[in-house]
């Protein structure tokens, strides 16, 4: 196939959210990391200039996958796989440390970090495993090799340690929902977070006590032909109340000072005011500065290059993890909300032209792309407005940083190739 | 379910950021908190605020240079303590405590370490400070007096509080503001207008240029000098003579409403309250609950006027219509009410209003008084146009004078008689003692000032006020510049004047002629009571004078009160009849009379109802 045909055929909606995102991203990186010594934008030695050397190869890195055969990436995923988790193996001797997290390959002009080509490798992986033929995932068996699928890097993640970049692997269990994992698992997971949130916020008593009287509704308002599964039910409530027993010990032993200062502060569990102000200036600091510097945006912001906040980098770590601040600051609500809307634009689209797959490891990939696309935005953005606790994962397109934004566009572009050339397919 | 189920989380994902986004930048935003943000910094640069100065020109505040020692604690290197500290003239353990607060308040900003050092503090220690890593000196500016004078009505500036912070967004915390007297009457006028800088900061608090380039910065506006209408050598001559006794004395010109002087005694030294042991003789000062240094007794006291009174009940009567000047009466030696005789002084026989005045006969104006109200079918008709005259001399009322504080007096209507006695439960006898400046009527000395220079003038007073110049120009308030009439005749004012001028040829007070100044007064002796321990106790009467000269062009018009100075021509007379003679003749001739009333003091008055023993009042021997 030539690289004409499939330029014509490539999703121009999907890439010019990319480039729009990628854009809107460069310019809050240039402003929260400007200097006044060097404001030419190809100054390599500033990290808006890097920024741009990293947008240039992204671009390369683009032509490169869409000119690769389509089937090449469904061929290889296995031994993709295999060499992400040899080079995530690899970082705990060669392994070069940044900020605390032996993360990175020091590559001299370049930092490379293997956990991004992982996310990668795992959804393409992943796709293969659940496409193949043999695979039935309403069996145990077949459930637990591709759990296992997204478990392995994970683990290998989590020692570095990167717990947050770890977590976005669980969200590829979206890939499984879509194709038949039952949805119980779905509400096992909601229900032990709940279970866990409550428990901290009201105590054990309460959550036992509330749930009691849930099923002693149901139980009152179920259809009389219906019938009770008595012992599930009851076996139910007492894990229930065992894991709720557990949250306190977990959450008082196994959790370190800094887990439970960021839950305190995320649930409120710390009562006194002025207390609950101190945590937010000490340990929440970087969301406080963060959900300040947004709120003084206002509606239309203070312009590009007047935030003050950003300017006097008063949010620690503004031009990677907290880039959205910026956008906050100095485009007000205006620019936010811009940015949410490309975001969830480009979802919607994705997931459109996932359902559209004729081929089903084309769609797969695709809900895994979404997956971890979504988790990064969720709680990136989560976190940068003061809705989720801590945890420190780049905004995809966005933040500062060579690996991220070359994985994320070859994780997007992947599947752009394989939407490309659904028509070719014939299964 | 499986294929709508992550659309959905999208959409609810981005509905919730929304939302949140809102709530942060749409309703949680206000426009104001973008000049309060911790990455801005305004830096203030404070005009100098303006001088006072008095009626003639002459300076009265000023200002001083003032040096506080300021500390960098990250910058401090290790230093002989010893020395530094000997230096500074503090010791070394506050040295090391005020250092430690200073760090807990920040390494890395400036904190004041000493205090408003004095020149001669400052010029020894400036050629050593090189030596010391991380101390300078900053220089600021407080009042400086050119006066031990007027602490009361110039009153004094200190830091803003919590309230003014909230009344007035223009303070910020540390500022100075006038507080009391004619530096917070004039406040704007004296202060200026600060300028402002705004700094882009970091989150170290580190300078890192200007905000927008310096658009929003504007630059100082020099706070005005004004005149105030004093005399700085009559006010400095009046609180000489205050000296050791208590009360207030104000001093008008009739023919402008300017306020002369303003003496209350006791009275401090405003220097005290400037400079390191402000703190200290303020404290001094506001906990003196017995002399009460800082309560104005000028504007403040509401003692009854007593007999100055009287010439005010004169011209109502005369006004009304119900006596001439011609009428008499007989004075028994006193008057009847009912059948209860109330005393007289002025040796009985009939009076005529001259005599009335001039021997300040209390039977001829219990009588004059009657005549008012029984004019009217009913005392309460009567007593209203009596109220309104009263009113019409500044009485019963804030009069509106340029300073802060003010007390109204009373002039007793038929709605205070009621409230006291019971709705219609009282009668005319009830308030015979007004006649005589008595009872319930009350008046602070302002208010007497005022209603002399009214008589003064013949029918009209101008409101009295202390400002005479903001920077450079006659002030042209209406309010102090139009004429508030009186509701008398011109024509009836002569024959009390003459009244009040014979007081001096042959009254009370003919031992305190001014040679070569005719001069109208009246004197007045004010019963006073006061509680011990739960009992009324009656203490030595209360001297009042009023009195203006020339009398026919007056240039002052002045009312003396001296608390528990015993009869009107004792010690208010003596004091207004030099005051008078220092204001128009520059010179006093009555040595005598002079020394007497520096000398003596009251203060074993004031002892004697704190002395826990019986006590005699009104003792005749000086």
């Amino acid at each position: 196939m030539s690289g004409r045909s499939v330029l014509k055929r490539v999703d121009w909606l999907t890439v010019l959210l990319y480039f729009f995102l990628v854009g809107i991203g460069w310019i809050n990186i240039y402003s929260s990391t400007f200097s006044e010594a060097s404001p030419s934008i190809f100054d390599f030695g500033q990290l808006y200039g890097k920024q741009l050397f990293f947008i240039g190869v992204s671009v390369i890195s683009i032509l490169i996958v869409l000119a690769l055969e389509a089937n090449f990436y469904e061929r290889f995923s296995s031994i993709l796989y295999i060499i992400s988790a040899i080079l995530l193996l690899g970082l705990f001797i060669f392994g070069k440390t940044i900020a605390g997290a032996t993360s990175w390959y020091d590559l001299g002009f370049f930092n490379l970090q293997p956990s991004e080509f992982a996310k990668i490798a795992t959804a393409l992986a992943l796709a293969k495993y659940l496409s193949d033929i043999q695979t039935d995932i309403k069996r145990r068996k077949d459930q637990f090799y591709a759990f296992l699928i997204i478990l392995i890097p994970a683990l290998l993640i989590i020692p570095q340690p990167d717990p947050g970049s770890a977590l976005v692997f669980f969200a590829l269990i979206f890939v499984l929902f879509r194709e038949g994992l039952p949805l119980i698992y779905l509400g096992i997971g909601l229900i032990t977070i709940m279970i866990f949130i409550t428990t901290l916020m009201f105590g054990t008593t309460w959550v036992g006590i509330v749930m009691a009287l849930l099923i002693i509704l149901f139980l009152l308002l179920k259809r009389s032909s219906f019938k009770v599964p008595i012992l599930p039910l009851i076996s139910f409530f007492i894990i229930a109340m065992a894991f709720s027993l557990s949250v306190n010990f977990v959450f008082n032993s196994v959790f370190e000072q800094r887990h439970r200062d960021r839950f305190s502060l995320w649930l409120r569990l710390e009562k006194d005011p002025q207390k609950l102000e101190q945590i937010r200036k000490t340990i929440g600091y970087n969301t406080y500065q963060s959900e300040k510097a947004i709120e003084s945006g206002g509606f239309f912001g203070k312009g590009f290059l007047e935030g003050t906040r950003t300017k006097g980098d008063f949010v620690p770590e503004q031009h990677t993890d907290f880039i959205f601040s910026t956008v906050g600051e100095e485009w007000g609500f205006v620019g936010t909300a811009t940015v949410v809307v490309l975001f969830t634009v480009l979802f919607l689209r994705l997931v459109y032209l996932a359902e559209r797959q004729k081929n089903a490891f084309s769609r797969m990939y695709g809900y895994g792309l979404i997956s971890i696309l979504l988790i990064h935005y969720f709680i990136n953005v989560g976190m940068v407005i003061g809705v989720l606790p801590t945890v420190g994962i780049p905004l995809p397109f966005f933040s500062y940083g060579g690996s991220g934004l070359l994985g994320f566009t070859i994780l997007l572009f992947i599947f752009l190739k394989l939407d490309s050339n659904r028509l070719n397919e014939w299964v | 379910m499986k294929k709508i189920l992550l659309s959905s989380i999208i959409l609810i994902i981005g509905i919730t950021f929304i939302g949140r986004l809102s709530y942060l930048q749409i309703f949680s935003f206000s426009p104001d908190q973008v000049l309060d943000d911790s990455a801005i910094k305004a830096i203030y640069d404070y005009p100098e605020r303006g001088y006072i100065y008095d009626r003639n020109g002459k300076l009265m505040v000023a200002n001083q240079p003032a040096y506080d020692v300021m500390v960098i604690p990250r910058e401090v290197v290790p230093l002989d303590t010893l020395e530094f500290c000997s230096l500074l003239g503090i010791s070394k353990e506050k040295f090391i405590q005020t250092l430690n607060k200073a760090r807990v308040y920040s390494p890395r900003l400036p904190s004041v370490l000493v205090p408003q050092l004095s020149k001669v503090d400052y010029a020894s220690l400036q050629e050593k400070m090189r030596k010391y890593r991380g101390f300078y000196i900053q220089k600021r500016s407080l009042r400086g007096y050119v006066t031990h004078s007027g602490a009361n009505v110039l009153g004094y500036i200190s830091e803003v509080n919590e309230r003014d912070l909230e009344k007035n967004p223009y303070y910020v915390a540390g500022e100075l503001t006038g507080r009391t007297g004619i530096e917070k009457e004039y406040e704007e006028v004296l202060r200026g207008r600060k300028g402002v800088k705004y700094i882009q900061k970091d989150r170290f608090n580190r300078d890192i240029g200007p905000y927008k380039n310096g658009i929003l910065d504007t630059i100082p506006e020099q706070g005005k000098e004004i005149w105030v209408s004093l005399d700085k050598t009559l006010q400095e001559y009046g609180e000489k003579l205050m000296r050791g006794k208590r009360g207030g004395i104000v001093a008008i010109e009739p023919s402008s409403g300017e306020i002369l002087a303003l003496i209350s005694g006791p009275t401090y030294d405003p220097a005290l309250l400037v400079g390191r042991e402000r703190s200290k003789n303020y404290t001094k000062l506001y906990y003196d609950t017995i002399a009460k240094p800082t309560w104005d007794r000028s504007i403040l006291a509401e003692p009854s006027p007593g007999s100055p009174f009287k010439t005010l009940n004169a011209l109502v009567a005369l006004q009304e219509g119900v006596i001439q000047p011609e009428t008499k009466f007989r004075c028994y030696n006193g008057f009847f009410v009912g059948r209860k005789k109330r005393g007289c002084h002025c040796g009985g026989g009939v009076r005529n209003m001259t005599s009335g005045i001039y021997r300040s006969c209390n039977a001829y104006f219990a009588g004059t008084f009657r005549k008012i109200y029984e004019k009217y079918p009913t005392t309460d008709e009567g007593m209203d146009v009596w109220e309104k005259h009263m009113k019409s001399f500044g009485l019963g009322n804030y009069l509106g004078y340029d300073l802060p504080t003010g007390r109204r007096g009373r002039i007793p209507n038929k709605e205070y008689y009621d409230k006291v006695y019971g709705d219609n439960r009282w009668v005319s006898s009830f308030i015979i003692s007004n006649a005589i400046g008595q009872g319930e009527v009350a008046a602070t000395p302002i208010q007497l000032a005022n209603m002399t220079a009214a008589i003064a003038n013949r029918g009209h007073y101008f409101t009295p006020h202390v400002i005479k110049k903001i920077g450079g120009e006659n002030i042209s308030f209406p309010r102090f510049t139009e004429a508030k009439h009186t509701t008398i005749d011109k024509k009836h004012f002569e024959p009390v004047i003459q009244g009040m001028a014979e007081v001096y040829k042959k009254g009370t007070a003919k031992w305190l002629q001014v040679p070569g100044v005719e001069i109208a007064g009246k004197t007045g002796t004010v019963e006073n009571f006061t509680k011990i321990d739960g009992v009324r106790t009656q203490l030595t009467d209360h001297s009042v004078f009023i009195a203006f000269a020339p009398v026919d062009k007056p240039k002052i018009a002045i009312a003396v009160y001296i608390e528990n100075g015993y009869y009107g021509a004792r010690y208010a007379g003596h004091m207004a009849s030099l005051l008078i003679e220092k204001y128009l003749m520059g010179e006093i001739t009555r040595k005598d009379l002079e020394q007497r009333m520096l000398e003596k003091t009251l203060d074993h008055e004031y002892a004697k109802p704190y002395s826990g023993q019986p006590f005699k009042i009104n003792e005749y021997v000086w």
